[in-house]
C-alpha cells in the first residue's frame, strides 16, 4: 500500500513545473480493493469481506437508488425547482460502502455532498432538496438519525466531528468495538489542504479521539486537480500526524465497507482516528453551475467511467451470485417510484415566509429584533390587496 | 465604442495593472484554467502564465497568509476570496497581519495587497454565498474598504486599488457582474477615496454603494412621479467614507437615507448616521434613515427578495424622512 515519498522539489523556482506525485486517473494505483472493476473478487491479505450476496444485493440497491435520487434532483434544478445541486455521481460506493459500516450509535458529519450516507442513515431525501430549493437551511434535526447538518464551510465540520468524538470518550461511550460509539467526518481532497482538517488531526491524534476521517478524493476540488493540494497520497498523510491512513478503492464499495468497518471498530474499542482515502472520481459536474469543460479532459471521465461504482456490483451479481433479473428490474422500479415521490414532495414544499426567520436567531429573542420583526410585518402587510 | 461589464471590467482592470506592473500577481482558488467561479480572471493566466495568476490550494488563511510573504518580498499580490462567506478562514491573517504590519513596523513594512470578495445577495444562492460583511473590515484600524457600483468604477477603481500601497479589501456586487456601461478610457479616473453623486436633487439624499446603487437610481427615477426630486451619491469607498462630499449633500437636501444590504445594528449606516448628526445636525429636517437587510443571518434564498432592500423599501424610507 505505501507510495515512494518524494524527495525535495527538483532543481529550479517552477513549482508548478515539478513533476507531481499523486497517480493520474490513467495510472494503476495502490489502494485497497476486494472487487475488481470487472466485477471480479480478490484478496486483499489486510482487509476481507465476508457478508454474504444478500448483503451484496442490499449495496447493489442502495447505490442505484441514491444514483436515481440524484439524477432526479439535478433535473429538478435543471427544470428551476432548486437553486443548485451537487451530484454524487461517481461516488456511490464510497457512499454506501463507508455509510453501511456504520452503528446505530455512530455520528455523521457530512459535507454537502453526502446523500448517499445520508440515505444509510435514513434521512429522508426530501430534507436534503430543502437547502438546495432555498426554502431552509438543512432544517433536519441531527439526532434523528445521527446525521448533523450539511457544512458548506470547506472543512470546518473535521473539527465538529473531532469535538463530537471527544464528548463520546469523556461520557465513556467507547471502549467495546461492537458497542461502543465512533463519529465519522467526511471532507473532499480540496478540504484537506484546510487548516481546520489539519487541526482536527491534530487534536485526534492528541486526544486519541474515537474518530474515523473519510476523505472522499474525487480527483477534483472544483477546478483544481488534486496535484493543487498534495505532493503525495492524502492517506500518507496520516503518519505525520500520529494515526494510521488507509487507501480504499473508493469505487468498490465492498473494500470500502470493510475497510470503514475496521476504522470503526478501532475508534469504538478506543484505539483512536484513521483517515481513509476513498479513490474515486466526480464524474459529474461540481454542482449545477459548473462546467467541466472548462478544465478537465473528456478522456479522463471516460477511462473512470471503466470503474463505476455500480456496474461491477451487477456484474459480479449476475456472474456469482443467483441472482435472477427480476432484481435488477424490480430495483430499477423502486429507483423510479422514489424519485417521482421525491419530485411531488418537492414541489410541494411550502414556500417559506421571512417572519418565520426573524425566529431562531437567539434563544431568548432580542427586543431590537422582535421590534425589527413587527415593523416587517407591518410593512408586508401595507402591500396586501395590492395587485 | 463598445459597452463593458462589470466583471469584464474588472478582468480588464487587472490585465491593465498586471500589464504595468511585473510585480502584481493574482491568486485565489479556480482562478487559472476555469477563470474564477464568476469568471472575473478569465483568461489572465493563459496570457501572464501560472507564476503571476496561481490557481492555490484550497485554503483562504493560506491565501492571505503567504500574500503577505509576497508582499515582503515586493510582490504586489491581488487576493480573490470566491464567495463572501468563505472569507474567515483568513479573518486572523487580515486583521491581525495584514492590517497591523504597517503600523506595528513603524511605517518601515507597507501591505499592498488587494483582496477581492464577490459579496452581497439576490443571486438564489444557497448559505455563506449572499453576504455583506463589509462593516467587519471597515471597523478595523489599518484596512481601506472600498466597493465598486457600475463597470466604469470597477475598471478603475480595482488599478488604483493595486496601485495603494495600503491594504485594501474591495467589495465587488456579485449580482451586477453582468451590469453593462460604456467605458471611455480616455476619461480619467476619480481619485479613489472620493464619493459620487450620480444624480444632483434637492428633496433628500440616498446613500448607497455596491449592489444598492442601481436599486437608489430606480428609486429616484421612481420617486420623480411622486414629484421628489432625490439626490443620489454612490460612496464607492467605506473605509474611509468621502464625508465632505457626504455633508455637502445633507446640508443641502436635509434628509439622507442610508441603504446597503449588510445587517442594520452596527452597519455602515450606523456610522453615516452618527456622523452626519454630529456635522450636519442644524441642517437636519429628519434623523438619518437606514434602509438595509434585517438584523438576522441571510434567511434561504426563496425569502431574499423580502430581505432585501429594494426600491420600494427605499421609497418608504424617503416617505419617512419626507415626514418629518
Ligand atoms: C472555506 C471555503 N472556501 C471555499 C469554498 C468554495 N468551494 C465550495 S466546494 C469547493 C471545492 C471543494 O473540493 P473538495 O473538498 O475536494 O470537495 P468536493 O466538492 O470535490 O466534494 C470550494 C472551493 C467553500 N465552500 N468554503
Ligand atoms: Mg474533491
Amino acid at each position: 500500500m505505501s507510495e515512494s515519498v518524494p524527495g525535495p522539489a527538483p532543481e529550479v523556482f517552477a513549482p508548478h513545473k515539478a513533476p507531481v506525485s499523486p497517480p493520474q486517473a490513467s495510472e494503476e494505483v495502490e489502494f485497497v480493493q476486494l472487487l475488481t472493476p470487472e466485477g471480479e473478487r480478490v484478496e486483499h491479505p489486510d482487509y476481507t469481506f465476508d457478508l454474504d450476496d444478500e448483503t451484496i444485493k442490499g449495496f447493489y440497491r442502495d447505490m442505484v437508488l441514491v444514483r436515481r435520487i440524484d439524477t432526479e434532483a439535478t433535473a429538478l434544478q435543471r427544470q428551476g425547482e432548486l437553486g443548485l445541486w451537487a451530484s454524487l455521481l461517481g461516488q456511490e460506493a464510497a457512499q454506501i460502502g463507508s455509510g453501511r459500516a456504520l452503528n446505530k450509535k455512530d455520528m455523521v458529519f457530512p459535507t454537502y455532498r453526502e446523500h448517499g450516507v445520508a440515505f444509510c442513515q435514513g434521512v429522508n431525501p426530501l430534507n436534503l432538496l430543502g437547502l438546495f430549493r432555498g426554502v431552509d437551511q438543512g432544517a433536519w434535526d441531527p439526532k434523528d438519525n445521527n446525521f448533523h447538518l450539511y457544512t458548506i464551510v470547506i472543512g470546518a465540520q473535521t473539527l465538529h466531528a473531532t469535538g463530537y468524538a471527544m464528548g463520546q470518550q469523556r461520557d465513556h461511550a467507547i471502549g467495546d468495538a461492537e458497542n461502543g460509539e465512533a463519529t465519522i467526518a467526511y471532507f473532499g481532497d480540496g478540504a484537506s489542504s484546510q487548516g481546520d482538517v489539519n487541526e482536527a488531526f491534530i487534536w485526534a491524534s492528541v486526544f486519541n479521539a474515537p474518530v474515523v476521517f473519510f476523505c472522499q478524493n474525487n480527483q477534483w476540488a472544483i477546478s483544481e486537480p488534486i496535484d493543487r493540494q498534495t505532493r503525495i497520497p492524502l492517506y500518507q498523510r496520516a503518519a505525520g500526524f500520529g494515526f494510521p491512513g488507509v487507501r480504499v478503492d473508493g469505487n468498490d464499495v465492498l473494500a470500502t465497507y470493510a475497510v470503514t468497518q475496521q476504522a470503526l471498530k478501532r475508534a469504538r474499542e478506543g484505539s483512536g482516528p484513521t483517515l481513509i482515502e476513498a479513490y474515486t472520481y466526480r464524474m459529474g459536474a461540481h454542482t449545477t453551475s459548473d462546467d467541466p469543460t472548462k478544465y478537465r479532459l473528456n478522456e479522463d471521465l471516460e477511462h473512470w467511467k471503466l470503474k463505476d461504482p455500480i456496474e461491477r456490483v451487477h456484474a459480479y451479481l449476475s456472474r456469482h451470485a443467483a441472482v435472477d433479473h427480476d432484481f435488477f428490474d424490480e430495483v430499477e422500479a423502486e429507483g423510479n417510484k422514489i424519485a417521482a415521490e421525491l419530485r411531488a414532495g418537492c414541489l410541494a414544499l411550502p414556500d417559506p415566509v421571512l417572519t418565520d426567520f426573524f425566529q431562531n436567531v437567539y434563544v431568548e429573542e432580542t427586543p431590537q429584533l422582535a421590534e425589527q420583526r413587527d415593523q416587517f410585518i407591518a410593512y408586508a402587510a401595507s402591500f396586501e390587496g395590492e395587485g | 465604442m463598445t459597452k463593458i461589464t462589470l466583471g469584464k471590467a474588472i478582468n480588464a482592470g487587472l490585465r491593465a495593472a498586471m500589464e504595468k506592473d511585473p510585480k502584481v500577481v493574482v491568486m485565489g482558488e479556480d482562478i487559472g484554467k476555469l477563470g474564477g467561479v464568476f469568471r472575473v480572471t478569465e483568461g489572465l493566466q493563459k496570457d501572464f502564465g501560472e507564476d503571476r495568476v496561481i490557481d492555490t490550494p484550497l485554503a483562504e488563511s493560506g491565501i492571505i497568509g503567504t500574500a503577505v510573504g509576497l508582499a515582503l518580498r515586493g510582490y504586489r499580490p491581488v487576493c480573490e476570496i470566491q464567495f463572501d462567506g468563505f472569507v474567515f478562514p483568513a479573518y486572523d491573517q487580515i486583521i491581525n497581519q495584514v492590517a497591523k504590519m504597517h503600523y506595528r513596523s513603524m511605517g518601515k513594512i507597507t501591505m499592498p495587497i488587494v483582496i477581492r470578495i464577490p459579496y452581497g445577495g439576490g443571486i438564489g444562492a444557497v448559505e455563506h454565498h449572499s453576504e455583506s460583511p463589509e462593516t467587519l473590515f471597515a471597523h478595523v484600524p489599518g484596512l481601506k474598504v472600498i466597493s465598486c457600483g457600475d463597470p466604469v468604477d470597477a475598471y478603475w477603481m480595482i488599478q488604483q486599488a493595486i496601485t495603494s500601497d495600503d491594504p485594501i479589501v474591495f467589495f465587488e456586487p456579485k449580482r451586477r457582474y453582468h451590469e453593462k456601461a460604456e467605458l471611455d478610457e480616455s476619461v480619467p479616473p476619480m481619485p479613489l477615496h472620493k464619493a459620487k453623486v450620480l444624480r444632483e436633487g434637492t428633496d433628500a439624499t440616498l446613500l448607497c454603494y455596491g449592489p444598492m446603487v442601481k436599486t437608489c437610481l430606480q428609486a429616484a427615477e421612481a420617486a420623480v412621479e411622486d414629484g421628489r426630486n432625490l439626490e443620489v451619491i454612490d460612496l464607492r469607498t467605506i473605509a474611509p467614507f468621502d464625508l465632505a462630499t457626504i455633508f455637502a449633500s445633507v446640508k443641502k437636501t436635509r434628509r439622507a437615507v442610508v441603504v446597503h444590504e449588510a445587517p442594520y445594528s452596527f452597519g455602515p449606516g450606523s456610522e453615516i448616521a452618527a456622523r452626519v448628526t454630529e456635522e450636519c445636525f442644524y441642517h437636519l429636517e429628519a434623523p438619518v434613515l437606514r434602509i438595509t437587510g434585517y438584523d438576522t443571518p441571510y434567511p434561504p434564498s426563496r425569502m431574499e427578495d423580502d430581505y432585501l432592500p429594494d426600491l420600494d423599501r427605499v421609497l418608504d424610507g424617503v416617505d419617512k424622512v419626507m415626514g418629518y
